[in-house]
């Protein structure tokens, strides 16, 4: 039989060299996880121009979406009033946390990719899908009206349902060339429509079995790329 | 010939390393002892991450993985671990090798740590492994147990294998989707091998998408049960 020192004094040395093990492969292998982190996420955003790419986003080699990051792409952070922040990129900044902040106070990511067609702004909106927030990266050209591409992601969608706006490439293919403001240049964004399309330079289709999942997109977009619309504007003239 | 008859028993008493009790404790768990078929244990991630083929073979090689090791350490301990705690002391050799399969895979391939999310975190909750560790382990040698972690994790491995065959195919039409052997099988259109709509006899063909949702892991589950009864009658009068 053990007596109370002899357990305390077991579970004591476990725990220890549990923890030093652990410690010591969390440390060891948090480059490996940052540098696959942000990997991750550029792949996300070079999604959104991938028409554009010589490939899939999801085939390029890490170095090759690195090689793309520091030759072809800008990256600029913007306030709410459109001013352009110095000294920081937009890779550092984390919508999530700046989905929680006041509105007036949140700094916007760009990323400017100059390529053989031109340059295309990649914004990214941030939003509510059903389960948990959903996200995405959406690409446009220059006259910052009309979309390029679309990449979402999501933290826990219904696969087969809410999680086709990430797995299912005809959902964000639709984007491609729809208009964010109408002909009169009022900003109408892009909605995701249940049961047919009826104005197709602002309306794609819904994934039938995920109407919230859709709503969110079509919420998210509409107020997520607004937020440019001062940057935007101090472009263009 | 004296000599070499009177070392006989000497070698017959000395256990083989991989004798037939040894083969038996790999292959029982594939059958007559299946953890999800027969024991109905480890149902949670059979049921979630069984929507493509190539995450589930990684979840079964991490399962593998902590069962064999988690039976093993046991095993090593087994006489030193105190009986009053002795099952946390078990949740602490589990989440420990869980928290290692997590890191690495974090490492090696950050697409796939993200598809299971957090089903490689819930190992630690997987009824198999502690109820191998409880059963087994603490009452055997930790070469034996280590085969019968390797078996029991092989056992739900391959469940989730053919489940995720099944629902992989149906629901996407595809096979190791995400994955560098990724091949699209059969659909309606032409970027799959079988284009179901050139076919006029096949053209009502379409995915099925209840197949990706885990209720359908359930009908399946329990449809193998089934096949695996009829198939091995002496399950019936097991429970």
């Amino acid at each position: 039989m053990h007596n109370t020192r002899q357990i305390v004094a077991f579970v004591a040395v476990l725990t220890i060299v549990v923890a030093l093990v652990l410690s010591l492969l969390a440390t060891g292998l948090k480059p490996i996880h940052d540098r696959n982190e942000a990997i991750y996420n550029k792949k996300a955003i070079l999604s959104a121009i991938e028409s554009n790419l010589d490939a899939k986003a999801s085939d390029l080699s890490d170095e090759q979406v690195q090689q793309i990051f520091s030759e072809k792409i800008e990256q600029v952070v913007v306030d709410m009033q459109g001013n352009v922040i110095e000294g920081t990129l937009a890779e550092d900044i984390d919508m999530a946390k700046e989905r929680k902040k006041p509105e007036a106070e949140r700094k916007l990511p760009v990323y400017i990719y100059d390529g053989p067609n031109g340059k295309f702004y990649i914004v990214a909106v941030r939003g509510s899908g059903l389960w948990d927030e959903i996200w995405g990266s959406i690409a446009l050209e220059s006259d910052f009206s009309t979309i390029a591409g679309a990449a979402f992601d999501h933290v826990a969608e219904t696969p087969g349902l809410g999680a086709e706006i990430k797995d299912n490439p005809k959902f964000h293919e639709q984007f491609v060339g729809k208009e964010l403001y109408d002909d009169k240049g009022n900003y109408v964004s892009v909605d995701v429509k249940k049961g047919g399309i009826k104005n197709p330079e602002h309306e794609v289709d819904a994934i039938s079995g995920a109407t919230i999942t859709s709503d969110g997109v079509s919420e998210m977009l509409y107020r997520g790329i607004k937020y440019y619309e001062p940057y935007f504007e101090k472009i263009k003239n | 010939m004296a000599e070499t008859i009177a070392k006989k028993p000497e070698a017959k008493e000395r256990e083989p390393l991989f004798g037939p009790k040894e083969k038996k404790l790999l292959t029982d768990p594939l059958n007559d002892n299946n953890p999800i078929t027969v024991q109905v244990l480890g149902i949670c991630s059979a049921l979630a991450v069984t929507t493509l083929v190539y995450p589930s073979v990684i979840m079964s090689i991490a399962v593998v993985f902590v069962t064999a090791f988690s039976s093993l350490f046991t095993s090593l301990l087994r006489k030193s671990i105190p009986k009053q705690v002795r099952m946390i002391v078990q949740l602490v050799i589990i989440a420990t090798l869980v928290t290692i399969v997590e890191q690495v895979l974090k490492a090696l391939n950050f697409e796939v740590y993200k598809q299971l999310s957090v089903f490689i975190g819930l190992i630690i909750t997987n009824c198999i492994v502690m109820g191998r560790l409880e059963a087994f382990s603490m009452a055997n040698r930790p070469w034996r147990s280590f085969l019968d972690g390797i078996g029991n994790g092989l056992g739900y491995g391959a469940i989730l294998i053919i489940v995720a065959v099944l629902r992989e195919l149906f629901g996407k039409g595809s096979l190791f989707a995400g994955s560098p052997l990724a091949i699209q099988i059969i659909g309606p259109s032409s970027d799959y091998i079988l284009d179901t709509s050139a076919i006029s006899w096949l053209g009502w063909y379409q995915n099925n998408n209840l197949m990706v949702l885990s209720g359908a892991a359930m009908f399946i589950i329990g449809v193998l049960i089934w096949v695996h009864r009829t198939w091995n009658p002496k399950l019936v009068d097991v429970s």
